[in-house]
C-alpha cells in the first residue's frame, strides 16, 4: 500500500491514545479503533499505526495486516472528493470494470492514489449493498447507480468548479 | 470423555469428541495430504487455518467438500477419503495454487525440501491450467543477514505467523493484502531488519516453499577455503552433531561428531575445532559472574539484580533488546560461545599460529540462523574485522558436503584438533534445553561449595521437555531457584515476573527456539515431527555421558587459555574478549509512549 510520511505532534499522540483508552486498550477492539481514528486523522498512515500497536499491545504488522486488508482503511490522505468505485460482485459483473477505466482516465489517478491538489482520490470498494443499482460509484457520501462509461464525465463535472 | 462413533473409508473407529476427521484418519493409518495444515504435538503448536483447502474429504449428507484438518468428528459420520470427486478437487485445488506461483523450481533454494514440490508430485500435477489469469505478485526480495524472503512464493499458509506470534511472541510477522497480491510480511513492508524480528528462524523452519530462506554463505565460504593466502577454521556447535546424519537418511538423533570432523577436515579447512571448547569457556565467564552477583547480593549489595539471565542465544538476546530494553543489564555479559570462539580464535590462536587477523576466516557451522546476524554485530569487529567471519547452518554444511561430493555415512571418525577442539560434557549439552544451566551448575557447585560433585554430574531436575520448569539445586545448604525456558512465547512470561517484581529465581535460562539449539531454525527440516527433537536431545546427552572430562573447569586447554593468556575470569583481558553490552532497539522510544 502507499503511504505518506508524517512526524507525528504530542496532540495527535494523545488523541490517538485517547481513541485507545474510550476502547479499553481491547485488542478485540482494534477495527473500531482504526474507524475512529482514521475518522479523525482521514487517514492511517505508519506513524499512528505504531502507537496504535503500542496502545493495545497488537503487534505492527498485524495492525498493518487489517489496514491492507479493508478497503475502508487507507494510508494516504483522501480526497476532499474521494471517488470509490464499487467492485463486489454483482458491480464487477455490470461492467465496473470499465467504469474504472473511465474514471481513472477522466481523473488521470490510479487505485489508490491522490491528485496533487488534494481534491480527489480514487479507490475500490467491496460492496455497499446497494447491488440492485449495479454498478455504483461514491463521490463522497453521495451514490450514482447504474453507472455507465458515458456518464462518467458529467458525474465529474458536478464536482469541477468545487473547491 | 465423551466419544464418537464414525466411519472412514467403510472403516469403523471411536475418537474423543473433538478430533478432527484428519486426526481420526490418522488413527487409521489413513494419511490425508494437508499442506496449511502443521503440528508440534509436544508443544500443543498447531497451525489449522483451514485456507488451502488440499486436505478436503467427502461427509455424507454434506454438500460440499470438508476441510478434514478443521472439521471435527461428529456421531454417525461417514467420511471418504478417495473418492475421484476428492482427488480431483485436491488436484484443482493444488494447480490454483501453482497457478500464482513462481516457476523457476530449478535454481529455487528449497528444491528438494519443498512441501508445495512435494504435494505437485503427489497430487499428479501435470499442467497448470489457470497460469494465464493468475497474477504473480511482484513484491521486491527482502535480504537480511540471517533470512531473506522472497514473498512472491508466498502461499498463505500462515503457519511463519503461528511460529511468529503465537509461539515466539516476536509479532514481526503478518498477513496482509488480499487476492493475489496476499502474502505475509513485517509491518509496512518493511525490511526484515528494521522490524521486531529476532532471526530465531523459527519461521524459516516450517515455510513450505522458499518464501522464507536462510542466507546461505557456503560460496564465501568455498572461497575462502580456496584462497591460498587464508588460514581457514572452522566451529561447529553442539546441536549440529546430533542433526546432521538426517540430511544424509540418518535416524533422527544419530550422533555423527567424528564424522563431520572429517568431512570439514576433507573440505579444507585449516584447523577443525569446536564450539564446545567456547562454551567452556562461557561457563567459566558465565559461573563466575553468577557466584559473584548471588555473593554481592548475599553481602546486602542492593545494586545486583537478580536473576541473571544466560546470554548465549543470540536470538533470545535480540529479543529482550527489542520487547524489554529496561532488563537489558539482567542478562549475563558474557558473550555467546561462537562470539567467545571468534574473539580467541583471532587473538590468542592467530598469536599462536602467527597468522595475521586479516588473513585468517573463522567460519561457524550452528544449528540457528540468529547465529548469522549476532556474527556481523559491530560489538564483534575488530577494526571491522569480522570474529567469526561466516555463520553457516546445518542445512548449508549437508550442501556443502553434497556439493564436494561426499556421503556422511562412509566416512571415517576423526577428533577435532587441539586447542580449541577439546571440550567437556558440559560443553556439550548446551545444544539442548536445559543444557547451559546444569553446566553452569556443574561448575558453579563446586566453585561454591568446595565440594567435589564426583560422579554425580547430572541434575535430572533441570532436564526435560515442558515450556518453562523450575528446579532447585541444594549448594550445601544453599538452594539455588533455577527457571528455565525454551520458546520466546514462555520466555516472555518469566520475563513479565521480572518486571512485575514476582520473580524468585536466582538464575534463568532461556533458549528461543522450542527444545534450544536442537530445534533451530538452521537445521534440518523436522515438518512438524517433534520426537525428532527428542532424539537429537537425547544424542546430546549420551555425547555428554561418553565424556571423560564432564565439567567446564576441568578442561585442560581452557585453564591454559587463562593461564597463558587471558588471567583471571572476568578479569580486564577476559572482560575485553568475552563480554559485550547490550542495547535498547525498541521502537517504543521514538514515539515516547
Amino acid at each position: 500500500m502507499t503511504s505518506v510520511k508524517v512526524k507525528l505532534k504530542q496532540n495527535d499522540i494523545d488523541k490517538i491514545k485517547e481513541i485507545c483508552a474510550a476502547h479499553n486498550y481491547e485488542p478485540g477492539e482494534l477495527i473500531n479503533v482504526l474507524h475512529q481514528t482514521q475518522e479523525y486523522f482521514g487517514y492511517l498512515p505508519a506513524e499512528i499505526q505504531e502507537v496504535i500497536s503500542w496502545e493495545l499491545n497488537v503487534s505492527a504488522a498485524k495492525v498493518y495486516g487489517v489496514v491492507t486488508f479493508y478497503s475502508y482503511f487507507t494510508m494516504t490522505p483522501k480526497g476532499r472528493y474521494p471517488v470509490s468505485v464499487c467492485t463486489g460482485t454483482a458491480c464487477y459483473v455490470r461492467g465496473a470494470e470499465n467504469v474504472l477505466e473511465e474514471i481513472k482516465k477522466q481523473l488521470d489517478l490510479q487505485v489508490g492514489e491522490t491528485s496533487d491538489d488534494g481534491k480527489y482520490s480514487l479507490s475500490c470498494l467491496r460492496c455497499v449493498g446497494a447491488c440492485g443499482l449495479a454498478p455504483v460509484v461514491l463521490v463522497g457520501d453521495k451514490t450514482y447507480g447504474r453507472v455507465a462509461p458515458d456518464d462518467v464525465k458529467g458525474i465529474i463535472d458536478e464536482y469541477k468548479d468545487k473547491d | 470423555m465423551d466419544t464418537i462413533k464414525l466411519t472412514i473409508d467403510q472403516q469403523e473407529l471411536e475418537v474423543p469428541a473433538g478430533t478432527t476427521i484428519y486426526h481420526a484418519a490418522k488413527k487409521l493409518g489413513i494419511d490425508i495430504p494437508v499442506l496449511c495444515y502443521m503440528e508440534l504435538e509436544d508443544w500443543n503448536i498447531e497451525n489449522k487455518p483451514g485456507g488451502c483447502r488440499i486436505c478436503v474429504v467427502e461427509v455424507e449428507g454434506r454438500h460440499n467438500l470438508a476441510p478434514s484438518c478443521s472439521t471435527e468428528c461428529k456421531d454417525g459420520m461417514v467420511v471418504k477419503t478417495n473418492t475421484p470427486r476428492v482427488m480431483n478437487a485436491r488436484r484443482t485445488v493444488m494447480e490454483f495454487i501453482l497457478s500464482d506461483h513462481p516457476k523457476d523450481c530449478l535454481t529455487c533454494p528449497k528444491s528438494g525440501s519443498c512441501d508445495l514440490q512435494d504435494m505437485a508430485v503427489r497430487l499428479g500435477v501435470r499442467e497448470i491450467p489457470n497460469e494465464d489469469i493468475a497474477e504473480i505478485s511482484t513484491y521486491r526480495l527482502d535480504t537480511s543477514p540471517a533470512i531473506i524472503r522472497d514473498i512472491d512464493k508466498c502461499i498463505m499458509c500462515r503457519r511463519c505467523e503461528t511460529m511468529c506470534n503465537d509461539v515466539q511472541t516476536v509479532g514481526a510477522l503478518s498477513a496482509i493484502n488480499r487476492g493475489f497480491e496476499s502474502v505475509v510480511t513485517p509491518a509496512f513492508e518493511m525490511n526484515l531488519e528494521a522490524s521486531p524480528c529476532t532471526y530465531c528462524g523459527q519461521c524459516v523452519a516450517v515455510c513450505p516453499t522458499a518464501a522464507l530462506t536462510e542466507k546461505d554463505y557456503t560460496a564465501e565460504v568455498i572461497r575462502a577455503l580456496s584462497d591460498p593466502e587464508k588460514t581457514v577454521i572452522v566451529q561447529t556447535a553442539p546441536a549440529v552433531r546430533a542433526a546432521l546424519g538426517e540430511e544424509f537418511g540418518m535416524e533422527a538423533g544419530s550422533l555423527v561428531t567424528g564424522k563431520m570432523v572429517s568431512a570439514l577436515r576433507k573440505l579444507g579447512f585449516d584447523k577443525v575445532f569446536d564450539t564446545d571448547f567456547a562454551a567452556d569457556l562461557t561457563i567459566i565467564e558465565e559461573g563466575a559472574e553468577i557466584l559473584d552477583r548471588l555473593k554481592r547480593s548475599a553481602n546486602g549489595d542492593e545494586n545486583v539484580r537478580l536473576p541473571i539471565l544466560t546470554s548465549c542465544c543470540p536470538g533470545w538476546v535480540n529479543f529482550f533488546e527489542y520487547h524489554f530494553p529496561n532488563l537489558k543489564d539482567i542478562p549475563s555479559s558474557a558473550r555467546s560461545p561462537q562470539q567467545m570462539f571468534g574473539s580467541v580464535a583471532k587473538t590468542y590462536f592467530a598469536e599462536k599460529m602467527n597468522v595475521k587477523r586479516e588473513n585468517m576466516v573463522v567460519v561457524s557451522v550452528m544449528p540457528c540462523l540468529a547465529k548469522k546476524y549476532e556474527s556481523q554485530r559491530d560489538e564483534f569487529k575488530v577494526d571491522n574485522n569480522p570474529d567469526v567471519d561466516y555463520s553457516i547452518s546445518t542445512r548449508e554444511l549437508a550442501h556443502l558436503m553434497k556439493q564436494a561430493n561426499m556421503n556422511l555415512n562412509k566416512l571415517p571418525d576423526e577428533d577435532f584438533d587441539k586447542p580449541l577442539g577439546e571440550s567437556t560434557g558440559a560443553g556439550v549439552i548446551f545444544g539442548t534445553t536445559g543444557g547451559v544451566i546444569e553446566a553452569a551448575t556443574r561448575t558453579a557447585y563446586e566453585l561454591y561449595t568446595g565440594k567435589s560433585l564426583n560422579e554425580k554430574v547430572t541434575f535430572e531436575q533441570l532436564r526435560g521437555w515442558e515450556g518453562i520448569r523450575k528446579a532447585e539445586v541444594d549448594f550445601d545448604g544453599f538452594t539455588l531457584k533455577i527457571g528455565i525456558a525454551h520458546g520466546l512465547g514462555n520466555a516472555r512470561k518469566l520475563l513479565e515476573e521480572i518486571e512485575e517484581g514476582k520473580s524468585t529465581y536466582h538464575a534463568i535460562e532461556i533458549m528461543a527456539c522450542p527444545g534450544g539449539c536442537i530445534g533451530g531454525g538452521g537445521q534440518p527440516l523436522h515438518h512438524g515431527n517433534a520426537s525428532i527433537l527428542k532424539k537429537r536431545s537425547e544424542a546430546i546427552y549420551r555425547e555428554d555421558a561418553g565424556k571423560k572430562i564432564r565439567k567446564s573447569h576441568e578442561n585442560p586447554y581452557i585453564k591454559e587459555l587463562y593461564e597463558e593468556y587471558l588471567g583471571e575470569p572476568l578479569g580486564e583481558k577476559a572482560h575485553q574478549l568475552l563480554h559485550t553490552k547490550y542495547f535498547d532497539r525498541s521502537t517504543k522510544r521514538q514515539f515516547k509512549i
